[in-house]
């Protein structure tokens, strides 16, 4: 490959690498600091795709909308909607222990999924939603538009780091890693655990959202088989159990390697012959379980294990 | 004089499947004294403390504070009316540093709010400070200030029990209910254990209620002693009372009736 070639493939592979931050991040949001296991994350990410989709696409017969709306609009109503159908399921999960969450959890992606199949007024059905746009798509074109779709999603990404970063080091933050620590000591000290619970899971899912509306404007058309939750969900969990859960940093870090790794497997699996090529997607699916089996058994706490927030107050002394 | 109850437990009965783990239990917490609550191994001392601090909602009768039911009121809730306990088996934070378990036991109202924790995190200083400062102190008074960034999990098994104690102490309660806080501590520390004990209770009229195995301890400290067997009231009465009493001694010590029940 000739040398631009190489560096439009980092670029796309750093916008894919973005948007599976931002859900990782997300993710540590509700896992990492709030013990919560959402195995729905699939869910999320659709309805803040499609929330974004039907939005900000040209108007079309073909389902609800499109309205046209900024990007900007799209992305906070993808956060929003996402954010609801979270809180909607706090409410009637959040009490739940965490292996009976996640059963839930992925019942109700699978719920999402559906509706998102069958309602074809609203989401014009396994056909997808086409013509979704892209930002500064009137300025830039070709290889430019790709390089400014990749600052945009760093530019979230940051912003998702931020606001992770903030809870992680704030009492609300301590508060969240008490509960997960243990549920009745922190009930018998006065915490209410599941309006703390119920928060993380709605942050979380916002940002979920949002990770969706991205590559939904990434892709500019959306459809079903973008929800697949072995891609979605799984490899956002592998990601940040590879990476560091309760660590920030390690989301990322997760999210990049674990991309690269699957990223390479496809390049390694074309060179299969024809009649295993067909099962390469399971192929590479197995590798990722394969090497999360390494991680977990090398490094239990991924690469870069949780630690404790350096307080802001001795800081000051 | 009549002493008023802080905390009353009205005929309270914990079924667990065909277990009674307190059946029929009626007893006072006096305020401002410093209560045992003493019994063999499986006489529902620490179901007792669970329903009294919210963890368990019986199956019948009531929970009194202060003359207001409580019966119904989540655990969380009742830490708001000055209610405090520590867990026989140590319950800490495992993964935060030993600072971080006493902090966040600290009143952080405006810290623990969410839109507060992001936009607004320098609101959060004032708060954190003081948490931070009581924090030191407790852990100054507990001989642990050395332990202060280590991650609560690798603790032994009786510094625990000192964080623990020191968890209750952040709260500032009215009430606190102990849970075997001596046993793994060792004999010096817990003679200091005791004098804050008596000192809270003295100085700030702080009401206490603790479960003891050691009966030293508790008649050096207890104004009063609840003896349970098998889930049921003993006796009331003070330690002398206690020590000589037949049944006492039969089920601590175990003659044949005990020994049928089982």
């Amino acid at each position: 490959m000739e040398l631009p070639g190489i560096a439009f493939y980092i670029v796309a592979f750093l916008t894919m690498g973005g948007i599976y931050a931002i859900l990782c991040l997300a993710l540590n949001m509700q896992w990492g600091f709030g013990g919560l296991f959402n195995a729905g994350i699939a869910g999320f990410y659709a309805v803040g795709a499609y929330t974004a989709a039907i939005l900000t696409s040209a108007g079309s017969s073909a389902h609800l909308g499109g309205f046209d709306l900024p990007i900007v609009v799209g992305l906070i109503c993808a956060g929003i909607a996402s954010g609801i159908v979270g809180w909607a399921i706090a409410r009637i999960c959040v009490r739940l222990k965490a292996d009976y969450l996640a059963m839930a959890s992925i019942g109700i992606a699978e719920i999402i999924r559906l509706a998102i199949v069958n309602e074809e007024w609203l989401t014009n059905g396994s056909l997808g939603i086409s013509r979704i746009p892209r930002p500064l798509e009137a300025f830039y074109s070709g290889r430019a538009a790709e390089v400014v779709f990749v600052v945009f999603v760093w530019l979230i990404v940051a912003v998702t780091f931020l606001v992770a970063r903030r809870l992680q080091q704030s009492p609300w933050g301590r508060v969240m890693r008490a509960i997960r620590d243990n549920e009745e000591t922190a009930a018998s000290i006065g915490k209410d655990v599941q309006r703390f619970r119920t928060e993380t899971f709605v942050v979380g899912s916002v940002f979920m959202g949002v990770a969706g509306a991205l590559s939904a404007h990434y892709f500019k058309f959306f459809s079903p088989d973008a929800t697949e939750p072995l891609l979605i969900t799984f490899l956002a969990w592998v990601m940040l159990i590879a990476g560091g859960s309760g660590n920030n940093l390690g989301a990322i870090a997760g999210a990049l390697a674990i991309w690269a790794i699957w990223s390479l497997t496809e390049v390694v699996t074309q060179q299969l012959p024809p009649d295993w090529a067909t099962r390469s997607s399971y192929i590479r699916m197995l590798l990722i379980g394969l090497l999360l089996q390494f991680v977990l058994q090398r490094f239990r706490s991924g690469l870069f294990p949780e630690k404790s927030p350096k307080l802001r107050i001795s800081r000051e002394k | 004089m009549e002493q008023v109850p802080r905390i009353r437990l009205d005929d309270v009965t914990m079924r667990f499947g065909g277990l009674d783990a307190v059946r029929n239990c009626s007893f006072d917490l006096p305020a401002g004294r410093i209560t045992g609550l003493i019994g063999p191994n499986g006489a529902g001392k620490t179901t007792a403390f669970n329903v009294i601090a919210g963890l368990l909602s019986p199956t019948l009768g009531r929970v009194v504070l202060d003359g207001e039911d409580i019966t119904d009121l989540p655990a969380y809730r009742r830490q708001e009316k000055g209610l405090s306990r520590t867990f026989q088996l140590a319950h800490e934070f495992g993964r935060m540093t030993v600072i971080e378990n006493l902090m966040v036991a600290a009143k952080n109202d405006v810290g623990e709010g969410i839109v507060n924790a992001v936009f607004r995190p320098s609101r959060c200083l004032s708060q954190e400070r003081e948490a931070y400062d009581k924090a030191l102190k407790t852990l100054e008074f507990l001989e642990i200030s050395q332990l202060a960034g280590e991650p609560a999990g690798n603790l032994s098994g009786g510094q625990k029990k000192l964080l623990e104690l020191g968890r209750a102490l952040m709260q500032e309660p009215k009430i606190m209910l102990l849970d075997e806080i001596g046993a793994g501590v060792n004999r010096t520390l817990l003679g200091k254990i005791a004098d804050k004990i008596k000192q809270l209770n003295e100085e700030s009229g702080y009401t206490f209620c603790l479960i003891e195995h050691d009966l030293d301890f508790v008649s050096r400290l207890c104004h009063g002693v609840i003896v349970m067997a098998q889930g049921e009231l003993l006796m009331t009465g003070t330690v002398d009372e206690v020590r000589r009493d037949e049944r006492v001694i039969e089920a601590y010590f175990g003659g044949g009736r005990y020994q049928d029940a089982s």
